[in-house]
Protein backbone atom coordinates (compact mmCIF):
# COMPACT_ATOMS: atom_id res chain seq x y z
CA UNK A 1 0.00 0.00 0.00
CA UNK A 2 1.24 3.46 -0.95
CA UNK A 3 0.23 6.47 1.08
CA UNK A 4 1.03 10.07 0.24
CA UNK A 5 0.04 12.28 3.15
CA UNK A 6 -0.20 16.01 2.64
CA UNK A 7 2.80 16.13 0.32
CA UNK A 8 4.00 19.56 -0.80
CA UNK A 9 6.72 20.54 -3.24
CA UNK A 10 7.58 24.01 -4.44
CA UNK A 11 10.37 24.40 -6.98
CA UNK A 12 12.62 27.45 -6.69
CA UNK A 13 10.95 28.41 -3.43
CA UNK A 14 11.57 31.98 -2.36
CA UNK A 15 12.42 33.24 -5.84
CA UNK A 16 10.33 34.93 -8.52
CA UNK A 17 10.30 31.57 -10.28
CA UNK A 18 8.68 29.77 -7.36
CA UNK A 19 6.33 27.08 -8.65
CA UNK A 20 4.02 25.04 -6.47
CA UNK A 21 4.16 21.62 -8.15
CA UNK A 22 2.51 19.50 -5.43
CA UNK A 23 -0.10 21.22 -3.31
CA UNK A 24 -1.00 19.22 -0.19
CA UNK A 25 -1.28 16.03 -2.18
CA UNK A 26 -3.04 13.04 -0.60
CA UNK A 27 -3.26 9.65 -2.25
CA UNK A 28 -3.69 6.07 -1.12
CA UNK A 29 -3.12 3.11 -3.41
CA UNK A 30 -4.31 -0.36 -2.43
CA UNK A 31 -2.14 -3.36 -3.21
CA UNK A 32 -2.74 -4.41 -6.77
CA UNK A 33 -4.16 -1.08 -7.86
CA UNK A 34 -3.29 -0.20 -11.43
CA UNK A 35 -3.85 3.54 -11.59
CA UNK A 36 -3.72 5.55 -14.77
CA UNK A 37 -2.71 9.16 -14.19
CA UNK A 38 -3.80 12.01 -16.44
CA UNK A 39 -3.68 15.81 -16.32
CA UNK A 40 -2.55 18.71 -18.46
CA UNK A 41 1.08 19.70 -18.95
CA UNK A 42 2.61 20.96 -15.75
CA UNK A 43 -0.16 19.53 -13.56
CA UNK A 44 2.35 17.75 -11.35
CA UNK A 45 2.16 14.14 -12.53
CA UNK A 46 5.89 13.65 -13.04
CA UNK A 47 6.64 15.60 -9.90
CA UNK A 48 4.42 13.22 -7.92
CA UNK A 49 6.15 10.15 -9.34
CA UNK A 50 9.59 11.68 -8.82
CA UNK A 51 8.68 12.58 -5.25
CA UNK A 52 7.82 8.94 -4.60
CA UNK A 53 11.04 7.78 -6.29
CA UNK A 54 13.15 10.27 -4.36
CA UNK A 55 14.56 12.26 -7.27
CA UNK A 56 14.22 15.18 -4.85
CA UNK A 57 13.08 15.49 -1.25
CA UNK A 58 9.60 16.90 -0.62
CA UNK A 59 9.08 20.07 1.41
CA UNK A 60 6.36 18.67 3.61
CA UNK A 61 4.28 15.56 4.12
CA UNK A 62 4.96 11.85 4.24
CA UNK A 63 5.51 9.10 1.72
CA UNK A 64 4.75 5.62 3.05
CA UNK A 65 5.06 2.37 1.15
CA UNK A 66 3.90 -0.77 2.96
CA UNK A 67 4.51 1.01 6.25
CA UNK A 68 8.06 1.91 5.33
CA UNK A 69 8.65 5.62 5.56
CA UNK A 70 10.35 6.68 2.32
CA UNK A 71 10.13 10.40 2.97
CA UNK A 72 13.79 10.96 3.81
CA UNK A 73 15.29 7.88 2.18
CA UNK A 74 17.84 8.56 -0.61
CA UNK A 75 16.78 7.70 -4.15
CA UNK A 76 19.04 4.68 -4.58
CA UNK A 77 17.69 3.04 -1.41
CA UNK A 78 14.06 3.55 -2.40
CA UNK A 79 14.85 1.79 -5.64
CA UNK A 80 14.79 -1.45 -3.64
CA UNK A 81 11.00 -1.17 -3.49
CA UNK A 82 10.31 0.53 -6.81
CA UNK A 83 10.39 -0.15 -10.51
CA UNK A 84 10.58 2.78 -12.88
CA UNK A 85 10.24 3.42 -16.58
CA UNK A 86 10.79 6.92 -17.89
CA UNK A 87 9.38 8.83 -20.83
CA UNK A 88 12.77 9.04 -22.51
CA UNK A 89 13.80 5.58 -23.75
CA UNK A 90 17.44 6.63 -23.24
CA UNK A 91 16.93 7.16 -19.53
CA UNK A 92 16.15 3.70 -18.24
CA UNK A 93 19.11 1.67 -19.47
CA UNK A 94 22.90 1.87 -19.65
CA UNK A 95 23.59 2.24 -23.39
CA UNK A 96 27.20 1.06 -23.40
CA UNK A 97 26.39 -2.09 -21.47
CA UNK A 98 24.97 -5.32 -22.86
CA UNK A 99 21.34 -6.37 -22.59
CA UNK A 100 22.20 -9.10 -20.10
CA UNK A 101 24.40 -6.74 -18.09
CA UNK A 102 21.51 -4.30 -17.79
CA UNK A 103 19.21 -7.07 -16.60
CA UNK A 104 21.82 -8.25 -14.12
CA UNK A 105 22.16 -4.73 -12.74
CA UNK A 106 18.41 -4.63 -12.20
CA UNK A 107 18.34 -8.09 -10.65
CA UNK A 108 20.66 -6.82 -7.91
CA UNK A 109 18.43 -3.93 -6.92
CA UNK A 110 18.34 -3.77 -3.13
CA UNK A 111 21.15 -6.30 -2.74
CA UNK A 112 24.71 -5.59 -1.70
CA UNK A 113 26.91 -5.42 -4.75
CA UNK A 114 30.09 -7.22 -3.86
CA UNK A 115 33.09 -8.68 -5.58
CA UNK A 116 31.32 -11.67 -7.03
CA UNK A 117 31.91 -12.13 -10.71
CA UNK A 118 28.91 -10.86 -12.48
CA UNK A 119 26.59 -13.11 -14.46
CA UNK A 120 26.22 -16.81 -13.78
CA UNK A 121 25.06 -19.29 -16.46
CA UNK A 122 21.80 -19.96 -14.58
CA UNK A 123 21.16 -16.26 -14.44
CA UNK A 124 21.79 -15.95 -18.13
CA UNK A 125 19.29 -18.70 -18.78
CA UNK A 126 16.68 -16.90 -16.71
CA UNK A 127 17.22 -13.69 -18.67
CA UNK A 128 16.90 -15.63 -21.89
CA UNK A 129 13.45 -16.83 -20.82
CA UNK A 130 12.40 -13.37 -19.68
CA UNK A 131 13.49 -11.76 -22.93
CA UNK A 132 11.73 -14.45 -24.92
CA UNK A 133 8.47 -13.51 -23.20
CA UNK A 134 8.77 -10.06 -24.82
CA UNK A 135 8.63 -11.67 -28.23
CA UNK A 136 10.96 -9.08 -29.73
CA UNK A 137 13.83 -11.41 -30.55
CA UNK A 138 16.03 -9.85 -27.89
CA UNK A 139 16.80 -13.24 -26.40
CA UNK A 140 19.16 -13.87 -29.30
CA UNK A 141 20.99 -10.57 -28.77
CA UNK A 142 21.81 -10.79 -25.09
CA UNK A 143 25.35 -9.48 -25.51
CA UNK A 144 24.30 -6.60 -27.76
CA UNK A 145 24.93 -3.13 -26.36
CA UNK A 146 21.61 -1.59 -25.36
CA UNK A 147 22.53 1.62 -27.17
CA UNK A 148 21.98 -0.21 -30.43
CA UNK A 149 18.33 -1.05 -29.67
CA UNK A 150 15.32 0.92 -30.87
CA UNK A 151 13.37 3.09 -28.46
CA UNK A 152 10.57 0.54 -28.22
CA UNK A 153 12.97 -2.32 -27.56
CA UNK A 154 14.66 -0.28 -24.88
CA UNK A 155 11.36 0.54 -23.18
CA UNK A 156 10.37 -3.12 -23.24
CA UNK A 157 13.73 -4.02 -21.70
CA UNK A 158 13.37 -1.28 -19.10
CA UNK A 159 9.96 -2.72 -18.19
CA UNK A 160 11.50 -6.13 -17.68
CA UNK A 161 14.21 -4.58 -15.54
CA UNK A 162 11.67 -2.62 -13.51
CA UNK A 163 9.63 -5.75 -12.82
CA UNK A 164 12.49 -8.21 -12.31
CA UNK A 165 12.57 -7.75 -8.52
CA UNK A 166 8.76 -7.65 -8.18
CA UNK A 167 8.69 -4.09 -6.84
CA UNK A 168 6.07 -2.92 -4.35
CA UNK A 169 5.24 -0.13 -6.76
CA UNK A 170 5.79 0.30 -10.49
CA UNK A 171 6.07 3.89 -11.77
CA UNK A 172 5.51 4.43 -15.48
CA UNK A 173 5.84 8.06 -16.57
CA UNK A 174 4.54 8.45 -20.13
CA UNK A 175 6.69 5.50 -21.02
CA UNK A 176 5.14 5.12 -24.46
CA UNK A 177 4.99 8.82 -25.39
CA UNK A 178 8.21 8.76 -27.41
CA UNK A 179 7.22 5.70 -29.46
CA UNK A 180 5.37 5.37 -32.75
CA UNK A 181 1.72 4.27 -32.34
CA UNK A 182 2.35 0.64 -33.23
CA UNK A 183 5.34 0.27 -30.94
CA UNK A 184 3.52 2.18 -28.20
CA UNK A 185 0.65 -0.28 -28.39
CA UNK A 186 3.06 -3.20 -28.19
CA UNK A 187 4.88 -1.73 -25.17
CA UNK A 188 1.53 -1.07 -23.48
CA UNK A 189 0.52 -4.65 -24.09
CA UNK A 190 3.78 -5.82 -22.53
CA UNK A 191 3.20 -3.47 -19.59
CA UNK A 192 -0.25 -4.96 -18.99
CA UNK A 193 1.14 -8.46 -19.11
CA UNK A 194 4.02 -7.72 -16.75
CA UNK A 195 1.74 -5.94 -14.29
CA UNK A 196 -0.78 -8.80 -14.35
CA UNK A 197 1.79 -11.60 -14.19
CA UNK A 198 3.52 -10.07 -11.18
CA UNK A 199 0.44 -8.50 -9.53
CA UNK A 200 2.22 -5.17 -9.41
CA UNK A 201 0.76 -2.04 -7.87
CA UNK A 202 1.21 0.47 -10.66
CA UNK A 203 0.96 4.16 -11.50
CA UNK A 204 0.96 4.91 -15.21
CA UNK A 205 1.03 8.49 -16.47
CA UNK A 206 -0.36 9.03 -19.96
CA UNK A 207 -1.72 11.80 -22.13
CA UNK A 208 -3.71 9.32 -24.17
CA UNK A 209 -7.30 9.33 -22.85
CA UNK A 210 -8.10 6.08 -24.61
CA UNK A 211 -5.17 4.33 -22.91
CA UNK A 212 -6.05 5.89 -19.57
CA UNK A 213 -9.54 4.45 -19.84
CA UNK A 214 -8.61 1.09 -21.30
CA UNK A 215 -5.94 0.19 -18.75
CA UNK A 216 -5.99 -0.29 -15.02
CA UNK A 217 -8.73 -0.36 -12.41
CA UNK A 218 -8.50 3.24 -11.31
CA UNK A 219 -7.97 6.65 -12.86
CA UNK A 220 -6.79 9.87 -11.26
CA UNK A 221 -6.46 13.31 -12.75
CA UNK A 222 -4.00 15.96 -11.58
CA UNK A 223 -4.64 19.67 -11.75
CA UNK A 224 -2.31 22.28 -10.31
CA UNK A 225 -0.57 19.88 -7.99
CA UNK A 226 -3.71 18.25 -6.64
CA UNK A 227 -5.81 15.24 -7.52
CA UNK A 228 -9.14 16.48 -8.83
CA UNK A 229 -10.65 13.23 -10.14
CA UNK A 230 -10.35 9.77 -8.64
CA UNK A 231 -12.58 7.05 -10.09
CA UNK A 232 -12.25 3.33 -9.75
CA UNK A 233 -13.81 -0.03 -10.54
CA UNK A 234 -17.22 0.07 -12.18
CA UNK A 235 -17.33 3.86 -12.22
CA UNK A 236 -14.12 3.92 -14.21
CA UNK A 237 -15.51 1.42 -16.71
CA UNK A 238 -18.48 3.71 -17.31
CA UNK A 239 -16.27 6.72 -17.91
CA UNK A 240 -15.86 7.92 -21.49
CA UNK A 241 -13.25 10.08 -23.20
CA UNK A 242 -15.91 12.74 -23.61
CA UNK A 243 -16.46 12.83 -19.83
CA UNK A 244 -12.77 13.35 -19.26
CA UNK A 245 -12.48 16.07 -21.85
CA UNK A 246 -15.29 17.88 -20.15
CA UNK A 247 -13.34 17.84 -16.90
CA UNK A 248 -10.26 19.10 -18.73
CA UNK A 249 -12.12 22.04 -20.13
CA UNK A 250 -14.40 22.75 -17.22
CA UNK B 1 71.01 9.02 -41.10
CA UNK B 2 72.44 10.48 -37.94
CA UNK B 3 68.91 11.44 -36.86
CA UNK B 4 67.79 7.89 -37.35
CA UNK B 5 70.53 6.35 -35.22
CA UNK B 6 69.98 8.91 -32.46
CA UNK B 7 66.27 8.21 -32.59
CA UNK B 8 66.75 4.45 -32.56
CA UNK B 9 69.09 4.56 -29.61
CA UNK B 10 66.52 6.61 -27.69
CA UNK B 11 63.71 4.18 -28.44
CA UNK B 12 64.14 1.98 -25.33
CA UNK B 13 63.94 5.07 -23.13
CA UNK B 14 60.81 6.27 -24.91
CA UNK B 15 59.21 2.85 -24.51
CA UNK B 16 59.98 2.69 -20.79
CA UNK B 17 58.61 6.18 -20.23
CA UNK B 18 55.55 5.38 -22.30
CA UNK B 19 54.89 2.27 -20.23
CA UNK B 20 55.29 4.16 -16.95
CA UNK B 21 52.92 6.86 -18.13
CA UNK B 22 50.65 4.14 -19.49
CA UNK B 23 49.93 3.15 -15.88
CA UNK B 24 49.00 6.74 -15.21
CA UNK B 25 46.83 6.78 -18.33
CA UNK B 26 44.91 3.73 -17.07
CA UNK B 27 43.93 5.83 -14.08
CA UNK B 28 42.79 8.61 -16.38
CA UNK B 29 40.84 6.05 -18.39
CA UNK B 30 38.88 5.10 -15.27
CA UNK B 31 37.67 8.64 -14.65
CA UNK B 32 37.47 9.87 -18.23
CA UNK B 33 35.90 6.87 -19.91
CA UNK B 34 34.33 4.72 -17.17
CA UNK B 35 33.08 7.44 -14.82
CA UNK B 36 32.62 9.84 -17.71
CA UNK B 37 34.09 12.82 -15.85
CA UNK B 38 37.37 14.69 -15.96
CA UNK B 39 39.51 14.41 -12.87
CA UNK B 40 42.26 16.99 -12.63
CA UNK B 41 43.53 15.66 -9.30
CA UNK B 42 46.04 13.59 -11.22
CA UNK B 43 48.50 16.42 -11.83
CA UNK B 44 48.91 16.56 -8.06
CA UNK B 45 48.54 12.91 -7.13
CA UNK B 46 51.24 11.84 -9.61
CA UNK B 47 53.75 14.05 -7.80
CA UNK B 48 52.39 12.89 -4.45
CA UNK B 49 53.10 9.30 -5.43
CA UNK B 50 56.65 10.23 -6.39
CA UNK B 51 57.20 12.34 -3.27
CA UNK B 52 55.89 9.72 -0.85
CA UNK B 53 57.85 6.92 -2.47
CA UNK B 54 61.19 8.74 -2.63
CA UNK B 55 60.81 10.40 0.81
CA UNK B 56 60.14 7.01 2.38
CA UNK B 57 62.90 5.22 0.52
CA UNK B 58 65.52 7.82 1.38
CA UNK B 59 64.57 7.40 5.02
CA UNK B 60 65.20 3.69 4.76
CA UNK B 61 61.85 2.14 3.90
CA UNK B 62 61.72 -0.89 1.64
CA UNK B 63 60.90 -0.14 -1.99
CA UNK B 64 57.71 -2.22 -2.07
CA UNK B 65 56.39 -0.69 1.12
CA UNK B 66 57.20 2.76 -0.24
CA UNK B 67 55.31 2.05 -3.46
CA UNK B 68 52.32 0.76 -1.52
CA UNK B 69 52.33 3.88 0.64
CA UNK B 70 52.51 5.99 -2.50
CA UNK B 71 49.41 4.24 -3.85
CA UNK B 72 47.59 4.82 -0.58
CA UNK B 73 48.43 8.51 -0.71
CA UNK B 74 46.95 8.64 -4.21
CA UNK B 75 43.82 6.85 -3.04
CA UNK B 76 43.50 9.42 -0.27
CA UNK B 77 43.81 12.26 -2.79
CA UNK B 78 41.07 10.63 -4.88
CA UNK B 79 38.93 10.26 -1.79
CA UNK B 80 39.17 13.97 -1.08
CA UNK B 81 38.24 14.93 -4.64
CA UNK B 82 35.42 12.39 -4.57
CA UNK B 83 34.01 13.72 -1.31
CA UNK B 84 34.32 17.36 -2.43
CA UNK B 85 32.36 16.39 -5.52
CA UNK B 86 29.67 14.11 -4.09
CA UNK B 87 29.22 15.38 -0.54
CA UNK B 88 29.86 19.09 -1.10
CA UNK B 89 28.30 19.39 -4.55
CA UNK B 90 31.41 20.86 -6.18
CA UNK B 91 31.66 20.09 -9.91
CA UNK B 92 34.13 17.26 -10.51
CA UNK B 93 36.58 19.34 -12.52
CA UNK B 94 36.73 22.07 -9.88
CA UNK B 95 36.98 19.54 -7.04
CA UNK B 96 39.97 18.03 -8.83
CA UNK B 97 41.60 21.41 -9.32
CA UNK B 98 41.19 22.22 -5.62
CA UNK B 99 42.78 18.95 -4.53
CA UNK B 100 45.53 19.31 -7.07
CA UNK B 101 46.39 22.80 -5.90
CA UNK B 102 46.47 21.83 -2.25
CA UNK B 103 48.60 18.81 -3.10
CA UNK B 104 51.28 21.12 -4.42
CA UNK B 105 51.84 22.46 -0.90
CA UNK B 106 51.49 19.02 0.63
CA UNK B 107 53.98 17.50 -1.80
CA UNK B 108 56.55 20.14 -0.87
CA UNK B 109 56.08 19.23 2.78
CA UNK B 110 56.38 15.52 2.07
CA UNK B 111 59.72 16.22 0.41
CA UNK B 112 60.90 18.24 3.40
CA UNK B 113 60.17 21.63 1.82
CA UNK B 114 62.30 20.87 -1.16
CA UNK B 115 61.15 21.04 -4.77
CA UNK B 116 63.30 18.12 -5.80
CA UNK B 117 64.32 14.99 -3.95
CA UNK B 118 66.96 12.87 -5.70
CA UNK B 119 67.52 9.19 -5.08
CA UNK B 120 70.69 7.45 -6.15
CA UNK B 121 70.42 4.14 -7.93
CA UNK B 122 73.80 3.20 -6.46
CA UNK B 123 72.68 3.61 -2.89
CA UNK B 124 69.12 2.35 -3.00
CA UNK B 125 67.46 -0.75 -4.36
CA UNK B 126 65.17 0.76 -6.98
CA UNK B 127 62.56 -1.28 -8.81
CA UNK B 128 63.13 0.58 -12.07
CA UNK B 129 65.91 2.86 -13.21
CA UNK B 130 66.65 4.74 -16.39
CA UNK B 131 70.29 3.68 -16.14
CA UNK B 132 69.51 0.12 -17.14
CA UNK B 133 67.03 0.84 -19.90
CA UNK B 134 69.40 -0.64 -22.50
CA UNK B 135 70.60 -3.49 -20.28
CA UNK B 136 69.97 -6.95 -21.61
CA UNK B 137 69.15 -8.51 -18.26
CA UNK B 138 66.57 -8.40 -15.50
CA UNK B 139 67.60 -4.99 -14.22
CA UNK B 140 66.00 -3.54 -17.36
CA UNK B 141 62.92 -1.53 -16.33
CA UNK B 142 60.90 -2.39 -19.44
CA UNK B 143 59.99 -5.97 -18.45
CA UNK B 144 59.23 -4.74 -14.93
CA UNK B 145 56.77 -2.20 -16.33
CA UNK B 146 55.25 -4.82 -18.60
CA UNK B 147 54.64 -7.18 -15.69
CA UNK B 148 53.13 -4.45 -13.53
CA UNK B 149 50.84 -3.36 -16.36
CA UNK B 150 49.76 -6.94 -17.03
CA UNK B 151 48.82 -7.33 -13.38
CA UNK B 152 46.93 -4.02 -13.34
CA UNK B 153 44.97 -4.81 -16.50
CA UNK B 154 44.09 -8.27 -15.18
CA UNK B 155 42.89 -6.90 -11.85
CA UNK B 156 40.89 -4.08 -13.48
CA UNK B 157 39.35 -6.50 -15.97
CA UNK B 158 38.26 -8.73 -13.12
CA UNK B 159 37.07 -5.85 -10.95
CA UNK B 160 34.92 -4.17 -13.58
CA UNK B 161 33.30 -7.53 -14.24
CA UNK B 162 32.15 -7.92 -10.63
CA UNK B 163 28.83 -6.69 -9.28
CA UNK B 164 30.50 -3.69 -7.69
CA UNK B 165 32.56 -2.87 -10.77
CA UNK B 166 29.54 -3.16 -13.04
CA UNK B 167 27.72 -0.75 -10.76
CA UNK B 168 30.55 1.73 -11.25
CA UNK B 169 30.33 1.31 -15.02
CA UNK B 170 26.57 1.89 -14.89
CA UNK B 171 27.12 4.98 -12.73
CA UNK B 172 29.36 6.50 -15.38
CA UNK B 173 27.23 5.35 -18.27
CA UNK B 174 23.80 6.55 -17.08
CA UNK B 175 23.58 7.93 -13.58
CA UNK B 176 19.78 8.19 -13.53
CA UNK B 177 19.41 4.59 -14.54
CA UNK B 178 21.99 3.56 -11.95
CA UNK B 179 20.07 5.28 -9.16
CA UNK B 180 16.79 3.77 -10.35
CA UNK B 181 18.47 0.37 -10.12
CA UNK B 182 19.44 1.01 -6.51
CA UNK B 183 23.11 1.73 -7.15
CA UNK B 184 24.85 4.01 -4.67
CA UNK B 185 26.16 6.33 -7.34
CA UNK B 186 27.91 8.76 -5.00
CA UNK B 187 29.89 6.01 -3.33
CA UNK B 188 30.77 4.55 -6.71
CA UNK B 189 32.07 7.85 -7.99
CA UNK B 190 34.26 8.21 -4.91
CA UNK B 191 35.53 4.66 -5.39
CA UNK B 192 36.37 5.42 -9.01
CA UNK B 193 38.29 8.56 -8.07
CA UNK B 194 40.20 6.57 -5.43
CA UNK B 195 41.15 3.79 -7.83
CA UNK B 196 42.18 6.22 -10.53
CA UNK B 197 44.41 8.28 -8.27
CA UNK B 198 45.85 5.18 -6.64
CA UNK B 199 47.05 4.12 -10.08
CA UNK B 200 48.30 7.59 -10.90
CA UNK B 201 50.30 7.72 -7.66
CA UNK B 202 51.72 4.28 -8.40
CA UNK B 203 52.84 5.63 -11.76
CA UNK B 204 54.33 8.64 -9.95
CA UNK B 205 56.30 6.38 -7.62
CA UNK B 206 57.68 4.40 -10.55
CA UNK B 207 58.43 7.45 -12.68
CA UNK B 208 60.32 9.10 -9.80
CA UNK B 209 62.43 5.98 -9.31
CA UNK B 210 62.97 5.67 -13.03
CA UNK B 211 64.26 9.20 -13.42
CA UNK B 212 66.13 9.11 -10.10
CA UNK B 213 64.27 11.93 -8.38
CA UNK B 214 60.86 13.08 -7.34
CA UNK B 215 60.01 16.60 -8.37
CA UNK B 216 57.16 18.80 -7.23
CA UNK B 217 56.49 19.69 -10.86
CA UNK B 218 56.65 16.19 -12.27
CA UNK B 219 52.86 16.02 -12.58
CA UNK B 220 52.38 19.28 -14.38
CA UNK B 221 50.29 18.57 -17.45
CA UNK B 222 49.96 14.89 -16.52
CA UNK B 223 46.23 14.92 -17.28
CA UNK B 224 47.02 15.97 -20.84
CA UNK B 225 49.47 13.10 -21.30
CA UNK B 226 46.94 10.67 -19.83
CA UNK B 227 44.21 11.93 -22.13
CA UNK B 228 46.57 11.78 -25.09
CA UNK B 229 47.26 8.13 -24.34
CA UNK B 230 43.57 7.29 -23.93
CA UNK B 231 42.58 9.07 -27.12
CA UNK B 232 45.49 7.92 -29.29
CA UNK B 233 44.71 4.37 -28.18
CA UNK B 234 41.05 4.77 -29.05
CA UNK B 235 41.57 6.45 -32.39
CA UNK B 236 44.05 3.80 -33.51
CA UNK B 237 42.53 0.67 -32.01
CA UNK B 238 38.82 1.16 -31.40
CA UNK B 239 37.97 -0.69 -34.62
CA UNK B 240 39.92 -3.82 -33.70
CA UNK B 241 39.86 -3.88 -29.90
CA UNK B 242 36.39 -4.36 -28.43
CA UNK B 243 37.19 -6.47 -25.36
CA UNK B 244 37.62 -4.39 -22.23
CA UNK B 245 41.10 -5.70 -21.46
CA UNK B 246 42.21 -4.89 -25.00
CA UNK B 247 40.81 -1.39 -24.65
CA UNK B 248 43.01 -0.91 -21.60
CA UNK B 249 45.95 -2.32 -23.54
CA UNK B 250 45.21 0.24 -26.25
CA UNK B 251 45.55 3.00 -23.65
CA UNK B 252 49.01 1.75 -22.68
CA UNK B 253 50.06 1.44 -26.30
CA UNK B 254 48.71 4.95 -26.80
CA UNK B 255 51.07 6.20 -24.10
CA UNK B 256 54.03 4.41 -25.66
CA UNK B 257 53.22 5.85 -29.08
CA UNK B 258 52.91 9.28 -27.55
CA UNK B 259 56.42 9.06 -26.09
CA UNK B 260 57.89 7.64 -29.27
CA UNK B 261 56.42 10.50 -31.30
CA UNK B 262 57.69 12.93 -28.70
CA UNK B 263 61.15 11.42 -28.95
CA UNK B 264 60.99 11.69 -32.70
CA UNK B 265 60.17 15.39 -32.74
CA UNK B 266 62.82 16.05 -30.09
CA UNK B 267 65.37 14.26 -32.24
CA UNK B 268 64.27 16.37 -35.18
CA UNK B 269 65.10 19.46 -33.18
CA UNK B 270 62.01 20.52 -31.22
CA UNK B 271 62.99 22.73 -28.33
CA UNK B 272 62.21 20.98 -25.02
CA UNK B 273 60.61 24.20 -23.82
CA UNK B 274 57.97 23.75 -26.49
CA UNK B 275 57.10 20.24 -25.34
CA UNK B 276 53.97 21.18 -23.38
CA UNK B 277 52.62 23.17 -26.30
CA UNK B 278 53.28 20.20 -28.54
CA UNK B 279 51.54 17.82 -26.10
CA UNK B 280 48.48 20.02 -25.87
CA UNK B 281 48.34 20.20 -29.67
CA UNK B 282 48.50 16.42 -30.01
CA UNK B 283 45.61 16.01 -27.56
CA UNK B 284 43.56 18.75 -29.21
CA UNK B 285 44.06 17.16 -32.62
CA UNK B 286 43.22 13.64 -31.48
CA UNK B 287 40.18 14.87 -29.54
CA UNK B 288 39.00 16.71 -32.63
CA UNK B 289 39.41 13.79 -35.06
CA UNK B 290 36.39 11.81 -33.85
CA UNK B 291 34.37 15.01 -33.66
CA UNK B 292 35.10 15.97 -37.24
CA UNK B 293 34.45 12.44 -38.38
CA UNK B 294 31.05 12.88 -36.74
CA UNK B 295 31.60 9.76 -34.71
CA UNK B 296 31.32 10.12 -30.95
CA UNK B 297 28.71 12.37 -29.41
CA UNK B 298 30.49 12.48 -26.06
CA UNK B 299 34.07 13.10 -27.13
N1 LIG C 1 13.13 20.45 -11.50
C1 LIG C 1 12.20 21.44 -11.60
N2 LIG C 1 12.55 22.72 -11.35
C2 LIG C 1 11.64 23.70 -11.45
N3 LIG C 1 10.36 23.52 -11.77
C3 LIG C 1 9.94 22.26 -12.03
C4 LIG C 1 10.85 21.16 -11.97
N4 LIG C 1 10.16 20.04 -12.27
C5 LIG C 1 8.91 20.42 -12.52
N5 LIG C 1 8.76 21.75 -12.38
C6 LIG C 1 7.51 22.50 -12.53
O1 LIG C 1 6.52 21.88 -11.75
C7 LIG C 1 5.29 21.85 -12.43
C8 LIG C 1 4.82 20.41 -12.55
O2 LIG C 1 5.64 19.75 -13.47
P1 LIG C 1 5.51 18.21 -13.84
O3 LIG C 1 6.70 17.83 -14.62
O4 LIG C 1 5.21 17.43 -12.63
O5 LIG C 1 4.23 18.22 -14.78
P2 LIG C 1 3.54 17.00 -15.53
O6 LIG C 1 2.18 16.89 -14.99
O7 LIG C 1 4.39 15.80 -15.49
O8 LIG C 1 3.47 17.61 -16.99
P3 LIG C 1 3.74 16.90 -18.40
O9 LIG C 1 2.46 16.34 -18.81
O10 LIG C 1 4.12 18.06 -19.28
O11 LIG C 1 4.81 15.91 -18.24
C9 LIG C 1 5.52 22.51 -13.77
O12 LIG C 1 5.09 23.85 -13.68
C10 LIG C 1 7.00 22.48 -13.95
O13 LIG C 1 7.45 23.58 -14.68
MG1 LIG D 1 5.57 14.73 -16.92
Amino acid sequence: MLRLVDVCKTFNAGTVNAKVALDHLNLTLEDGDFVTVIGSNGAGKSTALNAIAGTFMVDKGQILLNDKDLTKMPEFKRATYLGRVFQDPMMGTAPDMQIEENLALAARRGKRRGLRWYISPEEREKYHELLKSLDLGLEDRMTTKVGLLSGGQRQALTLLMAAIKKPDLLLLDEHTAALDPKTAAKVLEISDKIVADNHLTTMMVTHNMKDALAHGNRLIMFHEGKIVIDVRGEDKKKLSAADLLEYFEG
Amino acid sequence: MNYLSVFLSSLPGACAQGLAWGIMALGVYITFRILNTSDLTVDGSLATGGAVCIALMTSGVNVYVAILAAMLSGILAGLITGLLHTKCGIPAILAGILTQLSLYSINLRIMGNRANLPISVDKYKLLVSQRYVRALNLTNPIPVFVVIIAVIITVLYWFFGTELGSGIRATGNNVRMAKAQGINTDRNKVLGFCMANGLVALAGALIAQYQGASDVNMGRGAIVIGLAAVIIGEVLFSKIFSNFSLKMLAVVIGAVIYYIVLQLVLTLGLNTNDLKLFSALIVAIFLAIPYFKGGRKDA
